[in-house]
């Protein structure tokens, strides 16, 4: 818990978590699709879905899919700066199960036509946590630098990743893995979040272990 | 650096050392964020500037998108200049600067969200005022900010601040009382008095509800922001006539979690119970969105 999180951010009124928090939702679901994106399917879960148009959650969403901050004036003016940066969207209503009340669920296609389905929160005062990426349940809130693994479900990988970090000098703050189905022909997704900034090589590296298939970094919020 | 699980935990851990609150929530922040205490204290000093931007943003007297806010600051500090306020200098300027600020935000300002943009009228207000009131100085004000967030991280661990998780006591009850700690330690007030006043504006904004006419930030917040700002200053007021809080801070910050987890989703900030759903917030919410919210 720290205290300018709690005393800030310096954000675009109205509201820090239907505003600020659907900026950085947005924003993340950019680093995580890791590209600029050209269509994005949005659906609102909870009070996200009762009064997203009077807290302009909609404008601060597409705000942070173009990758602006949420103390960005272009917030206002998103929808604009959306058709001239040629990001597609639509907005519809969705009722999830179990999920914090401001929930988004993102469906996302980017510039070279990667996908992404993404789901996340704004948990108050403008803090947010990504609950899913794809068919993994993840905890990811953007505080850190994080490195995403994703591998086969086989003895000895986590030990494997790690011993990268270790060469590296990297300190693992936390460490998240969620998995679909087992053993070989199961996956494996693991997050790391460290305490240092993330040398662009690292995946490179990582990806040569036998068993990796995918490997990205995810920037800070 | 020690976790701090309890207010009364700041304050043994600041008399065991022998500093201010201020001053050990700075290096606490220091030693949270991996940076130095010049460097924490110049971040704060920039969110200071920001919160009284809002003010004099929100001073203007613009409109919000809806129409319904905008203006009620510039019409008190008018009042207070043609001297028929009731109230004293300091609280005029209170209620005039955190009606402002929270104004701001309802246009889609910049402001700093203190704890949350909802409530991001209290502290500037406060702040503002003493500054000009009791001629504080910025290192004054960034130690008060600090103070402030102290108490703040103790609701975030033991509470919530978002108005859809607890209601409003969770963002104005907890934006009063941080504040009525600062200013009751900026202007002089012992640690047990300073956490006292935080205890005493949580004990009178338990329960209060979070609904938003039309789910827009500006009915009932705008003045709901006012109205806890000068709690805040009520109760600093009594601490200092040496009355104290018969229920410690740290427990009605257990308290406003507990009433939080029992409100029912229709008063936390879906716009679907309170006053968003009187006759008057209906036919708004239908005028601003042409439907029933």
């Amino acid at each position: 818990m720290k205290i300018l999180d709690i005393i800030g951010p310096v954000m675009i009124g109205p509201s820090s978590s239907h505003t600020a928090g659907a900026a950085r939702l947005g924003k993340m679901a950019r680093l995580i699709l890791g590209e600029s994106v050209v269509q994005a399917k949005i659906k609102l879960h909870g009070s996200f879905r009762d009064t997203y148009r009077g807290h302009g959650t909609d404008l601060a969403i597409i705000a942070g899919l173009l990758g602006y901050e949420a103390d960005d004036d272009r917030l206002r003016d998103s929808f604009q700066h959306a058709k001239e940066a040629g990001l597609e969207f639509s907005f519809s209503p969705v009722a999830l199960r179990n999920v914090h009340p401001n929930t988004v669920v993102f469906e996302l296609t980017g510039i070279s036509g990667r996908k992404a389905n993404i789901v996340g929160s704004s948990i108050g005062g403008g803090a947010i946590e990504i609950t899913e990426i794809g068919n993994y349940q993840v905890q990811l809130d953007g505080t850190y630098p994080s490195i995403v693994v994703i591998c086969s479900d086989v003895p000895g990988i986590l030990a494997k990743v790690a011993s990268v970090f270790s060469i590296y000098s990297i300190n693992i703050a936390l460490m998240k893995q969620s998995r679909q189905g087992k053993g070989a022909a199961g996956e494996d997704m693991m997050i790391f979040e460290t305490d240092q900034q993330l040398p662009d090589d690292l995946c490179t590296v990582i990806k040569r272990i036998d068993g990796v298939k995918k490997s990205f970094i995810l920037p800070s919020l | 650096m020690r976790e701090f699980d309890n207010y009364s935990d700041f304050i043994d851990e600041a008399e065991k050392q022998g500093m201010t609150i201020g001053k050990l929530a700075i290096e606490y922040e220091a030693y949270q964020q991996d940076k130095t205490a010049e460097e924490v204290k110049t971040i704060m000093q920039a969110r200071a500037q920001v919160m009284m931007e809002a003010v004099l943003d929100g001073l203007q007297g613009r409109k919000s998108l809806s129409g319904l806010v905008g203006g009620a600051g510039k019409q008190f500090q008018k009042y207070m200049i043609d001297g028929k306020a009731l109230c004293n200098d300091f609280y005029g300027k209170t209620l005039a600067y955190s009606l402002a600020a929270n104004e701001a935000n309802a246009c889609m300002g910049r402001i700093v969200a203190s704890p949350t943009a909802g409530s991001c009228g209290i502290m500037p207000g406060i702040f503002l005022a003493a500054k000009e009131c009791f001629d504080l100085t910025e290192e004054q004000i960034i130690d008060g900010l600090f103070v402030a967030g102290a108490v703040g991280v103790i609701i975030g661990k033991k509470a919530c601040f978002a108005g859809a998780e607890g209601g409003c006591q969770a963002e104005c009850g907890s934006a009063a009382a941080m504040s009525a700690v600062a200013l009751a330690s900026m202007l002089g007030c012992n640690n047990q008095a300073a956490s006292d006043a935080g205890a005493i504006v949580f004990k009178n904004l338990l329960g209060l509800v979070c609904d938003p006419v039309a789910g827009l930030v500006e009915v009932p917040c705008v003045k709901r922001n006012a109205a806890s700002a000068l709690m805040a200053l009520m109760a600093v007021d009594m601490v200092r006539a040496g009355i104290t809080s018969t229920i410690p801070l740290d427990e009605t910050i257990d308290a406003m979690g507990a009433v939080g987890a029992m409100m029912p989703a229709e008063l936390r900030e879906t716009a679907r119970g309170g006053l968003a759903v009187t006759p008057t917030g209906l036919a708004i919410a239908e005028r601003v969105f042409g439907k029933k919210s």
